[in-house]
């Protein structure tokens, strides 16, 4: 029997989540296995590495079963296991990474090694295929990038953030508003609520820049809560977070816009943890509607981390003939660009 | 133990101060930064990483706990904000050693694995944009760069 369609195994262990999934053709989820460690997370106001790595080893061999028995295959099936290689918390990615390669080698089968960044972009081809030259904004707890796509598996970064990700800005935010983490979802809650009355500053940088900084808004926020603390004033945390988030969205929606324009890009894409958030959602919907540029939010299932996204970006890898060696290794600062310029390179090598 | 202590009025004399203590670093130093949340740690690190002749832009590593960067000199800026209530070594040592110049943010979070000798700073907030930036050498050669650098 000829075999026609491609399984892409997937695992994904770079920060919070252990992931796997089983993704057939690149497009078509079969499973998708997450054991997300949030809670555990949630009494330390932040991710804890240490706890990170050690569940991540309690739970990547269930989550592999897990995946495997969902999607109904047997091994065989698989053509090949992609594994997120980086950026991401070094004893994080070594687990995922180790477990790929271990059952690569063991079952013989191809090792693809994928961005996570790449991986986020790509959750978006298990909804639609993607029209080149086409511009994603990643958006997460550590990245805010506006990145250029000519075609598959090159990526240039046009704009990033000078200091804290948008992600981390709602953290912090949150972590001072006194709300419990993951700070982001419970600001977009409270800023549905509130009105945005307080003008907080919008860093809109030098001319033409695609660049993004929030320090200087997180740090407009923990002013004004200070001098009305200190002036025995009441803010509204409603208030302060639909103004907070009011400046966030501004700037991203605006520089996407401008970009999406000056690129001429057929499509714009919205990939990480804070494409879930309704408030960007909402405006970059408006801001695109009446444009030929088509606006591809993936749904919140697929915004944050996944191994499904990571199957997606592999799946591409894969046909392009990309292969990681036995040597491949967790790269806690891997550069998207450098990655794009490496996978080129390794075409068609085994 | 006494503080040498320096007056800045603006983000931007703040990032002369840490270029100007930047100059003065030699491969293996360990600076650390306190301060509230926005007192100005990361912009203090964009200066020292900015006088090493780092040209990418250095953003914060809250997320990933250690960026690195290649100046002239290695440099490895760490954010440990995350680390609070753990006691997770992610190899300080290894990074201490590798000829580099490391600057971290929140170091208290991770006090057992700092060297006996390092600069301690402390970035305290007087208003929106004035700080009292205090510097707590430990040991004789940084002793000796804050005495140059107060010249």
């Amino acid at each position: 029997m000829t075999k026609n369609n491609q399984y892409i195994l997937a695992v994904e262990t770079s920060c919070d989540e252990t992931a796997a999934a089983i993704v057939k053709n690149g497009r078509e989820i079969i499973s998708n296995v997450v054991a997300s460690q949030i809670e555990s997370h949630k009494r330390f106001g932040g991710v804890v590495p240490e706890i990170a790595s050690r569940h991540h080893v309690e739970q990547i061999t269930i989550v592999l079963e897990e995946t495997i028995n969902q999607a109904k295959l047997s091994f065989d099936d698989i053509d090949a296991i992609a594994v997120t290689e980086g950026p991401g918390l070094v004893g994080a990615l070594l687990i995922g990474v180790n477990a790929a390669k271990a059952l690569a080698y063991a079952k013989q089968k191809p090792l693809i090694g994928v961005h996570h960044i790449a991986g986020h972009i790509y959750a978006n081809q298990l909804e639609k295929e993607f029209i080149f030259p086409l511009l994603s904004l990643v958006v997460s707890g550590g990245h805010t990038e506006l990145i250029l796509m000519k075609e598959h598996g090159s990526f240039e970064v046009i704009g990033e953030t000078r200091d804290d990700a948008a992600g981390e800005a709602y953290d912090k935010v949150a972590r001072t508003l006194k709300l419990p983490y993951p700070g982001g979802p419970h600001i977009d809650r409270l800023a549905a609520d509130g009105e945005a009355l307080i003008d907080f500053p919008r860093a809109w940088l030098e001319d033409g820049s695609y660049d993004f900084s929030f320090s200087g808004l997180k740090s407009a926020v923990i002013n004004k809560l200070h001098n009305a603390e200190q002036r025995n004033q009441v803010l509204k945390r409603e208030d302060v977070a639909a103004s907070f988030q009011a400046s966030v969205v501004d700037v991203l929606t605006t520089k996407t816009y401008k970009a999406a324009k000056e690129f001429g890009v057929k499509q714009v894409i919205v990939a990480g943890g804070v494409a879930a958030n309704k408030g960007l959602r909402a405006a970059l919907s408006t801001k695109f509607m009446d444009e030929d540029t088509e606006l591809l939010i993936p749904p919140l299932s697929l915004c944050t981390d996944n191994a499904a996204m990571i199957a997606a970006a592999g799946s591409v890898a894969f046909e392009q003939g990309h292969r990681a060696g036995w040597n491949l290794n967790a790269n806690p600062g891997l550069d998207i660009e450098e990655y794009g310029r490496r996978r080129k390179l390794s075409k068609g090598k085994i | 133990m006494e503080s040498i202590d320096f007056e800045v009025k603006t983000e931007f004399e703040t990032m002369k101060l840490a270029e100007s203590l930047s100059l003065l670093l030699r491969p293996g130093d360990v600076v650390t930064l306190e301060g509230d949340l926005g007192a100005g740690k990361t912009t203090f690190a964009k200066g020292i990483g900015r006088g090493l002749g780092v040209k990418k832009t250095i953003n914060s590593p809250t997320f990933t706990i250690v960026k690195e960067y290649q100046g002239e000199v290695p440099f490895y800026h760490m954010d440990v904000y995350r680390l609070e209530n753990s006691d997770e070594d992610i190899g300080f040592d290894d990074y201490f050693d590798r000829g580099g110049i490391t600057v971290i943010e929140w170091a208290s979070f991770v006090k057992e694995y700092l060297p006996m000798k390092r600069l301690d700073i402390i970035i305290r907030r007087l208003d929106e944009q004035e700080r009292i930036i205090q510097f707590y050498p430990h040991g004789n050669y940084f002793e000796k760069i804050c005495k140059e650098l107060a010249r």
